[in-house]
């Protein structure tokens, strides 16, 4: 039995939390969780299960299918009684947006945009929004394409006037601080008023 | 602990990258223990006994000298998340590992813990 109880000698145990950085492929993800992370960038692989309709299934009942996915994600210790983990989300597999678990108990999720594909970050906005995640869009301005301004990106992705936009660098470690402070601080009005 | 090596460990002709599935035979539907990626473990326990456990048991022991995560756990032995759970499930079952369950839905994050995570992050 998993104890709640974080009592030991020699101190109490912390407990985690994480965020999402979700987005398409090579949008920046791995990069922005360096930035901020205090340890490398780690890789680890979980099984996910997928929800599918199977073909011969004319009843439509769900099936459930699982795959490996691999997930890299850094840490930032707030405390002896807090860490906050990371998590990027994996670029290169279409469906990622089907594993509920990877959101379960999330507190957040950033969906870093590419600013020369705009469209390859629709399917993480939808995904949040199904989850009821609540999310910040980055949007990762990448030298020599188009810069888009916040309002811009508010109207191509359909977002609700209410999600933080905000441009980057994902490079950058206060770039990087300045949208997970705007994530958290987010999460706290949606807190205040839950929509 | 000293790193520790079982003897015949290498000598089975496993393969490594085979052998932590093959260890955790016959014990994927233990639901003692639900792990979380983000569960954070500690060793719970200064006297070990070396032979009632599998060497990747042990390796876990000695990581989790300092609180981790399972995920930590997972990328430092290079061994995926379900198979750690497994052995890390057994370890908290015979009293050698303690585990704290991450903050969800379940335990809804108050306005205390965002404050927190805030200023964590306007230190970096
Ligand atoms: N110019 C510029 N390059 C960037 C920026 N962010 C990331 N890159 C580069 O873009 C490439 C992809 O970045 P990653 O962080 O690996 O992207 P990712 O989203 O993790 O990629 P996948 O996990 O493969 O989907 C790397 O070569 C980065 O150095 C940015 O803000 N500006
Ligand atoms: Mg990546």
């Amino acid at each position: 039995m998993e104890s709640n109880d974080s009592e030991r000698p020699g101190g109490p145990i912390p407990s985690a939390i994480k965020i999402l950085v979700a987005g398409g492929f090579g949008a920046g993800k791995t990069t922005l969780v360096g930035a901020v992370s205090e340890i490398a960038p780690l890789s680890t692989e979980e099984v996910m299960t997928e929800a599918s309709v199977g073909v011969d299934d004319l009843a439509g009942v769900e099936q459930k299918e699982t795959t490996t996915v691999a997930l890299d994600f850094g840490r930032i210790t707030i405390s002896d009684q807090l860490v906050l983990y990371l998590f990027g989300t994996p670029g290169q597999q279409r469906f990622w947006f089907m594993w509920e678990e990877l959101a379960q108990g999330a507190l957040g999720a950033v969906v870093l945009a590419d600013t020369r594909r705009l469209d390859t970050c629709f399917p993480a906005v939808d995904f949040f929004e199904r989850q009821g995640v609540p999310f910040v869009v980055a949007v990762n301005c990448f030298d020599g394409a188009y810069r888009y301004t916040e309002q811009e990106v508010t109207e191509a992705l359909t977002l609700d006037e209410r999600v933080p936009v905000l441009l980057c660098d994902a490079r950058s470690r206060a770039s990087a601080k300045e949208v997970l402070e705007s994530l958290v601080r987010h999460v706290a009005t949606a807190l205040a008023a839950p929509v | 602990m000293a790193e520790h090596r079982e003897p015949g460990y290498d000598a089975e002709g496993a393969d490594p990258l085979v052998r932590p599935y093959v260890i955790t035979q016959g014990r994927e539907h233990s639901d003692a223990v639900r792990l979380d990626m983000i569960s954070v473990v500690i060793a719970a326990r200064a006297d070990v006994d070396e032979m009632a456990l599998e060497p990747e048991q042990l390796r876990i022991l000695d990581l989790c000298r300092r609180p981790q995560s399972v995920a930590e756990v997972s990328a430092h032995l290079d061994m995926p998340v379900a198979v750690v759970k497994v052995l890390l499930g057994d370890l908290i079952s015979r009293g050698y590992v303690l585990a704290r369950a991450p903050y969800t839905q379940q335990s809804p994050v108050n306005r205390e813990i965002l404050q927190a995570v805030l200023d964590g992050i306007q230190r970096l």
